[in-house]
């Protein structure tokens, strides 16, 4: 379906503003993201550099390795620099030996000397396995909970369901990880422990490490989706249109999935959407807990030694997903929902 | 995150009316009364408001529960732990759980746990509650100043609020604390501060929202009409009609943030030792839990069920409060 409004001039000036609004929301978190760590260890007293070279380095190799990163400038100067890498690439001058890092050039990480965008690239598939496969479960057992929920309003099932649900929101994932690993893991020995292995490498043990992140991370979620789907539910039935649905002959059946899902799915659509994007951006709790090296997991180990450079590449990156998703989001609601006004 | 009327099962009854006795005249009820009376039957909810109650008793008798039931917190009791297993407590005593240690005690150093938990009760609940106080009143200003006044100041809140919502939050709240300075106080502030400083949007934002069908009802428009200044409207027509959403997102709040702290603590980033802090009790289990799972079980329990009251309250008053349920 079109999105309403119908004018073609109206869609593109929506996706146009859309994206606007996407890209200055990116340029600013960029900017606090870059203050805040590259001023807080100064406020704080130590020197970046000093991270880089690490302890034993003298005052000389210091200042040497704060002048080939271009430490020594204003931040602003070093802000500019960061973005011109990340647009086309920058070079790193050292005097006999030169670098050039490709675009996006999220610099060098202090503790590997390798560049940090292939390090997250390389993290990537591991954090979208895990994301995909607890939303896929997740969005089924949530909106059907709910939806079941609402229909039995009252009723005994619906009370479990919601004491359920309650719990579910209540458990921290550290928690049920841990406990999930000792029953299924170390006790029962259904599931692999061991490490991570790649898809492409051996599937069945991929999904076997994987699969407790997938429940235990779903169960989380599908809590809140149950919620949120039986309120709007039993919100949605009450409306004045159901009504006309109903006295001008409509099944329940057809009531129900035409017209009540689909107001149901709106802020199902919105949420869903801001839940992979932030997970994307690495699920640092659980891929901990579950010893799966992903994003969150660099990304704790970056804050644990102190590599800024990775630490900000993961924020930008983990930022970039949540204002993707919100962009594709308000496209989608532009789609799902009627009543949103274009103008 | 769940907006609307979760109804509880008890309201879909009809509300028992008080026999009526001739001659007494049809009393207003105030919305406080009305939700009083609701939150009574609602027997789980009581139950979480209950819990919540003793959790913060706990937290503030600590020092003296501690020295009724348990040990100084950090007392080591090597005794209480066998060496030969790698230091957890003898096989079969279920972590070390005695009459004397009512919770087990912890690996390698054999402190008691049960004094960990209930001071650790004190940690979170006091980050906890500090940093939803700082959320709700960032929350207000900025959202009765955006919501009242709209115009550009409301397109710079409401988009300052958005960019703070698409911040990888644990992420970045974790990087900022771990390069300040890791004394005692000055982490507990700092956890208070990142805490409520991302959580104040989701106040911000409910309240902007009321603000704005608020400020169009009739009985602003007369305030304004007889003269009455802005401030006046916002502090007599429209904070009183802002107190019952304010108070429900509040107690809302305060089990995220309860989570966000044990998280923190959790990811190494907590109030440093030696002050307990139940998420550093469980990172710490979990290269026990294998052969000391209770270690693990009892922190992780202490924060499910802390949690789970809030939850359980937050939602009963939601209910009680909403004005759009049956009465």
């Amino acid at each position: 379906m079109a999105p309403a409004g119908g004018r073609p001039m109206d869609v593109i000036n929506y996706i146009l503003r859309r994206v606007l609004t996407s890209v200055v929301l990116m340029i600013i978190i960029s900017m606090v993201t870059f203050g805040v760590f590259f001023m807080v260890p100064k406020l704080a007293g130590t020197n970046p550099a000093e991270l880089y070279v690490g302890k034993q380095a003298t005052p000389a190799d210091v200042a040497a390795t704060a002048r080939k990163l271009g430490l020594d400038q204003p931040v602003t100067v070093q802000y500019a620099r960061f973005v011109k890498g990340l647009v086309a690439g920058r070079d790193f001058d050292d005097g006999p030996n030169k670098t050039h890092c490709d675009a996006p050039c999220f610099g060098y990480s202090f503790r590997n000397d390798r560049p940090v965008w292939p390090l997250l690239l390389d993290r990537l598939p591991v954090t979208i396995s895990l994301a995909i496969g607890a939303a896929i479960i997740w969005l089924i057992g949530g909106v059907l909970a709910g939806v079941i929920s609402a229909l039995r309003r009252g009723g005994a099932l619906d009370r479990t369901v919601m004491v359920l649900a309650l719990a579910g929101v209540s458990l921290p994932i550290y928690f049920t990880g841990l406990l999930a690993q000792l029953v299924f893991v170390h006790t029962l020995h259904w599931l692999p422990g061991g490490e991570y292995v790649n898809f492409a490498d051996d599937p069945a043990g991929w999904a076997g490490k994987l699969f407790l992140g997938w429940v235990t991370l779903a169960l989380l979620y599908a809590a809140t989706y149950a919620r949120l789907t039986r309120a709007q539910m039993l919100e949605t039935v009450g409306e004045d249109y159901i009504r006309t649905a109903r006295a001008k002959g409509l099944r329940e059946r057809t009531v129900i999935a035409k017209h009540v899902m689909r107001s149901v799915l709106t802020p199902i659509v919105t949420i869903f959407g801001l839940d992979i994007g932030s997970l994307l951006g690495g699920a640092i709790l659980t891929e901990s807990v579950f010893g799966l090296p992903g994003i969150g997991r660099l990304s704790i180990d970056a804050v644990n030694t102190k590599d800024l450079p990775v630490v900000l590449g993961v924020t930008l990156f983990g930022a970039l997903f949540i204002v993707l998703a919100n962009f594709i989001v308000d496209l989608l609601y532009a789609v799902i929902d009627p009543r949103v006004r274009l103008g | 995150m769940t907006v609307g009327p979760v109804t509880s099962p008890t309201e879909t009854q009809p509300v028992e009316e008080a026999p009526a006795v001739p001659g007494t005249a049809i009393e207003g009820r105030s919305l406080g009364r009305i939700a009083w009376t609701r939150l009574k039957r609602d027997r789980v909810a009581l139950a979480g408001g209950v819990t919540v109650l003793l959790l913060i008793l706990v937290a503030i008798l600590a020092p003296l529960i501690n020295k009724a039931f348990g040990h100084p917190v950090n007392e080591y009791h090597q005794d209480k732990i066998d060496p030969n297993l790698g230091g957890i407590p003898p096989v079969g005593t279920w972590g070390g759980i005695s009459s004397e240690f009512l919770l087990g005690v912890q690996p390698v150093t054999g402190r008691d746990l049960f004094s960990q938990i209930i001071y650790g009760a004190q940690t979170s609940l006091l980050i906890a509650f500090a940093a939803t106080l700082l959320a709700v009143a960032i929350g207000i200003v900025v959202g009765i100043s955006a919501g009242f006044f709209g115009g550009w100041l409301d397109s710079l809140f409401s988009r300052f609020m958005d960019l703070i919502l698409a911040f990888p939050l644990i992420l970045f709240a974790i990087a900022l604390i771990s390069v300040l300075p890791p004394t005692r106080a000055f982490r507990t502030l700092v956890m208070i501060v990142v805490i409520g400083g991302f959580s104040w949007p989701y106040i911000g934002r409910i309240v902007r929202g009321q603000t704005l069908s608020l400020r169009e009802r009739e009985f602003v428009e007369s305030a304004r009409s007889i003269g009455a200044s802005n401030l006046r409207i916002i502090f007599k027509e429209l904070l009183p009609n802002l107190a019952a959403p304010i108070l429900v997102y509040s107690t809302l709040i305060i089990p995220t943030n309860i989570l966000f702290e044990a998280a923190l603590s959790f990811l190494g980033v907590g109030v440093p030792p030696p002050t307990p802090s139940w998420g550093r009790l469980l990172s710490d289990a979990v290269q026990y839990y294998e052969y000391d799972p209770i270690y693990m079980f009892v922190p992780g329990m202490a924060i499910f069920i802390t949690v789970l009251a809030f939850n359980l309250f937050g939602d009963g008053l939601r209910d009680a409060l909403d004005p759009k349920a049956n009465r």
